[in-house]
């Protein structure tokens, strides 16, 4: 790894034992081992409806698993009620579609949120916001609503105020798919640096220049089996299962 | 038809977009189905000529005598005579001076909670306080006035007293109501959908009864709950129901999506709620949650069933007087002038708050 992890905590930042997930009859997510260092970035990939948003949607608990243990930073998520708080404490989470809160400004997008979990004083909150809005480099907007920035100009937004709570892990759920083409890169220049900076992270992302440039592990999904896990070079160059390579072959002609 | 557009080569990047003004005989009469509809319109205006000639130029505007008001005209002396009655009923002539005031808050608060930017929790105990002192002035009891009790209220002050009152507490019930009937658990589902549907089952007019007449019969003796108070609680009700199921119509817009975010940042559960989930939801459903208010301030017209002494029944027992030639029909029309501006108020505020919500967003 290139990269000194932001924690001493040695080992695991996120381990995932046989994992079990039904909905309903349906099996979602099937005996899934995964184990992230901390400081580690990982990209996931698979064919749609393979399980990818289930399984990192389980890391913050907004999915329930059935079987298996989950533990993120020591603590295992389960049904009780101060782990899944003390787990999102730690964990940030950027989805596709944004999720801005369409009422509030940008800037209090990204305050509220620390008011209201952290009990910070609103002036802190603030000053913390445009930090972070500085640092996704939209601190001019802090006064729109979300509705009225480009798809990209919200993402960033998303993710500055994913950062506000300072999370030691960073989920990324598909977070250039619902963008042109043209606002896809501003997004994953955030991204890049914030790998840079040592962030655990875990990438579901069709993006394989973000995956070889920044992944240090590639993991592919299927039929919510975990299939092949490699390092990108090895990944993309000789992908050990047929499964894989069929996946690559059609995302990349 | 006529195209006005500005240009100058100069700045060329500054031209205003171009305004074209379509003629007015062409608004009204351009096609088929505008001549129609104005035709029709000017018919209409025309058969009223004889209602505006009697509430105008026929009309006795002022007069202490209330034999001239029987040539035919309106007697809108008659208004300028009973107003005091109308506005606030047989509370004591000398003290009236403290439903006017207390009128004068209502109105003084509504002013300046227009605009979002002021609604806090300052404002909110802002108009608990404002709303105890209101009370305490009609009731009176301390520091020189004398005693009113509630039986003794009337006019416009308690129309106001019981829209707003029933409205403001009827919120945060259908809030509970609506989010109950949204739980994933069994008995608060049961609980809310059954309230629920009960009372938009029966009629108001019923619940009036029942609160008014039956609750006294049922309840022991020592347990009396003014009437004014009962009928509050029966429009409360009823306002709840409705209000409920408009904003369990917004919860259903707000995406899950939403929810989940605000999971995920560590929200707990009743600030997401509160914070997030609520204030959209509501923006949603501004159209419906103002018809609910503007049926809600007529619907407190119906207490008169009961013999709470609102508004309209000042109104119509001011045109009994045997002075007067039965101006029934004056009486009603400013009556239900004052009905109009309130309820036209809320309508216009509502839009208002609507045009800043889409302001917001250009997509
Ligand atoms: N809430 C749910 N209820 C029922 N089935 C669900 C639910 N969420 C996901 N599934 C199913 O679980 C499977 C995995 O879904 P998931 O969203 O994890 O796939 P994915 O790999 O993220 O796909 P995509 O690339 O399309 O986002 C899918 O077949 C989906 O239909
Ligand atoms: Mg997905």
């Amino acid at each position: 790894m290139m990269h000194a992890p932001q924690t001493a905590t040695t080992g695991s930042a996120i381990r995932i034992e046989g994992v079990d997930k039904w909905f309903a009859s349906f099996h979602a997510l099937k005996a899934v081992d995964l184990d992230v260092a901390a400081g580690e970035r990982i990209v996931v990939c698979g064919p749609s409806g393979s399980g990818k948003s289930t399984l990192i949607r389980c890391i913050n608990r907004l999915e329930s698993h059935q079987q298996g243990r989950i533990v993120v930073n020591g603590v295992e998520l389960n049904e009780s009620l101060k782990n899944i708080d003390a787990v999102r404490r730690d964990v940030g989470m950027v989805f596709q579609h944004f999720n801005l809160f369409p009422h509030l400004t940008v800037l209090e997008n990204c305050a509220l949120p620390q008011i209201l979990s952290r009990v910070t004083p609103r002036r802190d909150a603030e000053e913390k916001a445009m930090t972070l809005l500085e640092r996704v480099r939209i601190p001019e907007q802090a006064q729109k609503y979300p509705g009225q920035l480009s798809g990209g100009q919200q993402q960033r937004v998303a993710i500055a105020r994913a950062l506000c709570m300072n999370p030691r892990v960073m989920l990324f759920d598909e977070p250039t798919s619902a963008l042109d083409p043209e606002m896809v890169k501003e997004v994953l220049e955030v991204m890049v640096s914030l790998a840079e900076e040592g962030m655990t992270m875990i990438v579901v992302t069709h993006e394989m220049g973000f995956a070889k440039e920044a992944a240090d592990r590639v993991v592919f999904m299927d039929q919510g089996r975990v299939v092949e896990i490699a390092e990108p070079r090895v990944f993309f160059d000789s992908p050990k299962h047929e499964r894989t390579r069929h996946f690559l072959n059609q995302i990349i002609h | 038809m006529a195209v006005y557009a500005h240009s100058s080569p100069t700045a060329a990047e500054m031209m205003p977009p171009p305004v074209r003004r379509t003629p007015l005989r062409e608004v009204f009469f351009g096609d088929l189905f505008s001549a129609c509809l104005s035709v029709a319109a000017i018919g209409l205006l025309w058969s009223l000529l004889p209602a505006l000639n009697w509430a105008t130029l026929d009309a006795v505007w002022v007069t202490d005598d209330p034999g001239e008001c029987r040539a035919g005209g309106a007697c809108w002396a008659f208004i300028a005579d009973k107003l005091r009655f109308i506005l606030f009923g047989i509370y004591p002539p000398e003290e009236q001076w403290r439903p006017l005031l207390v009128i004068g808050l209502i109105l003084g608060m509504t002013l300046i909670s227009l605009p979002p930017k002021a609604w806090s929790t300052k404002l909110l105990a802002g108009w608990i306080a404002a709303i105890a002192a209101m009370l305490a002035l009609m009731w009176g009891g301390f520091a020189g006035m004398s005693f009113v009790p509630t039986g003794k209220w009337g006019g416009l002050p308690v129309t106001l007293l019981l829209a707003l009152l029933s409205l403001s507490l009827a919120f945060p019930l259908a809030v509970v109501l609506a989010l109950g009937r949204r739980s994933n658990r069994v008995v608060p589902r049961l609980l809310s959908v059954l309230s629920i549907e009960i009372v938009r089952g029966l009629p108001l007019v019923g619940l009036l009864f029942v609160a008014s007449i039956m609750l006294p019969l049922l309840l022991p003796q020592s347990w009396t709950i003014d009437k004014l108070g009962r009928t509050l609680a029966a429009l409360t009700i009823f306002a709840a129901a409705y209000l409920a199921e408009v904003i369990r119509g917004g919860l259903q817009g707000v995406p899950q999506g939403q929810g989940e975010a605000a999971e995920a940042l560590g929200i707990p559960r009743w600030k997401i709620v509160w914070h997030i989930i609520l204030p959209q939801a509501i923006q949603k459903v501004i159209p419906p949650l103002t018809n609910t208010a503007i049926v809600m301030v007529k619907n407190t017209s119906l207490v008169l069933i009961v013999g709470v002494f609102d508004m309209l029944s000042a109104g119509r027992s001011a045109a009994t007087d045997p002075e007067w030639p039965a101006p029934f029909a004056e009486s009603y029309i400013f009556v239900g002038a004052i009905y109009f501006l309130i309820c036209f108020g809320i309508s216009l505020y509502s839009r208002w708050l609507e045009e800043g919500i889409h302001s917001r967003e250009y997509k």
